[in-house]
């Protein structure tokens, strides 16, 4: 008795292209929320040496803000800010998707389960902004 | 609207071509015909030769998938007009070994699809005289959107795992296993635990969602990974923390 292999007629199997993810728009997107995780890690990158710097003294936390104010930096830092409101929007609309929670017999609806995300992002956000602009 | 669309279909003869080209028709643009009409309409009219494969026309069947510029589609659900004044490209699907012309072949998917064991498993049957597993609305509504699934593949031609990497059980495999994980009448949880917490199994899914998008039966084998996830991440927490309950 012959293996399939030995009765199938030749197939024909193409590689896929390196460029793949140019293809679909989904894929690209997966290609852009995959990359944003580079800009979250320089965040806070950023933010432990403004701690750092902090620490250090009145002198080195100058030294910091004038190396902020650098075109270079700011543009970096424009860039990153994108990305990582593209991570958080992404991920908290994909959280419904991995959570099915139902309650009194029916599955929760989506907006349920993202809305509370966003709702403590915003909070979350407000309330630094509040401590560190408040004067 | 004019009168007639181009279709550029692929063809391929094994042993006769060293690779597929495609060939174009002249079709009539009808407003009520789907792809599956047009391609059809080439078959008897044009090219006897024009190999596809098809049965129910109307979305159950889960055969006649294709590529239709680009995108994973039932060529039975998808209106020419949509795609006038065209010209309108029409492929084998994505990341599966093409057989001839637009005939994949689905041997890798059903092995996948054995593997992940879609069927009830009773650690001991009861005797028939106790009657049938009964079953209430809400416990059928928990698996029902994962039981949709017609096995079209058409989440494995969207998967860029899947086309990178062959060895990954794929999207409406897993979907299955799920739908038989949270059906009450089931007990096989742990059997496919085992084979799809592997790495080729749900850990091989990085979650692109391309599955989700062209599933024609809205069965969101995305959704079913990532629950299925956060199951496997439970039960190894579990087993870490209480190593003495054991299976």
């Amino acid at each position: 008795m012959p293996g399939s292999a030995q009765v199938l007629p030749k197939m024909y199997r193409t590689r896929m292209s390196t460029y793949w993810w140019l293809g679909r728009w989904p894929y690209l997107k997966f290609i852009l929320r995959e990359l944003s995780s580079v800009f979250v890690a320089w965040f806070v990158i950023m933010t432990l040496l403004q701690i750092d710097a902090l620490r250090r003294g009145p002198a080195d936390y100058m030294e910091f803000q004038e190396w902020l104010r650098n075109p270079v930096v700011i543009a970096l830092n424009i860039i990153s800010f994108f990305f990582v409101i593209f991570h958080a929007v992404t991920w908290f609309n994909l959280a419904p998707k991995a959570m099915a929670i139902r309650a009194g017999g029916k599955r929760v609806p989506a907006v349920l389960i993202a809305g509370p995300n966003y709702i403590a992002w915003v909070a979350i956000s407000a309330a630094v902004a509040w401590l560190l602009l408040r004067g | 609207m004019a009168d007639t669309i181009t279709l550029e279909v692929t063809r391929y003869h094994p042993g006769r071509d060293k690779e597929p080209g495609l060939q174009t028709y002249g079709v009539p643009l009808r407003k009520e015909w789907v792809m599956l009409d047009a391609l059809n309409y080439v078959k008897d009219r044009l090219d006897g030769s024009l190999t596809f494969r098809w049965s129910c026309r109307m979305g159950v069947c889960g055969s006649c998938g294709m590529m239709v510029n680009g995108e994973p589609k039932l060529t039975c659900a998808t209106f020419l007009s949509d795609y006038a004044p065209g010209p309108v490209r029409v492929e084998p699907m994505n990341n599966l070994p093409n057989l001839r012309g637009l005939v994949v072949a689905p041997s890798d998917f059903l092995v996948k699809l054995t593997k992940s064991k879609p069927w009830l498993i009773r650690k001991e049957e009861r005797p028939l005289a106790e009657g049938e597993y009964l079953q209430t609305p809400e416990q059928l509504d928990t698996y029902k959107q994962f039981s949709m699934c017609i096995n079209c593949m058409l989440c494995y031609a969207a998967c860029p795992v899947y086309g990178l990497d062959p060895l990954f059980s794929g999207p409406a495999a897993i979907a299955l296993a799920q739908r038989y994980n949270m059906d009450s009448r089931d007990q096989g949880a742990d059997e496919r635990m085992d084979i799809l917490s592997q790495h080729d199994g749900i850990w091989g899914c990085t979650f692109v969602g391309d599955c989700t998008e062209v599933c024609p039966k809205n069965v969101d084998p995305a959704g079913a990974i990532q629950q299925y996830k956060l199951t496997a991440t439970r039960e190894w927490v579990k087993s870490f923390l209480m190593p003495w309950q054991g299976k």
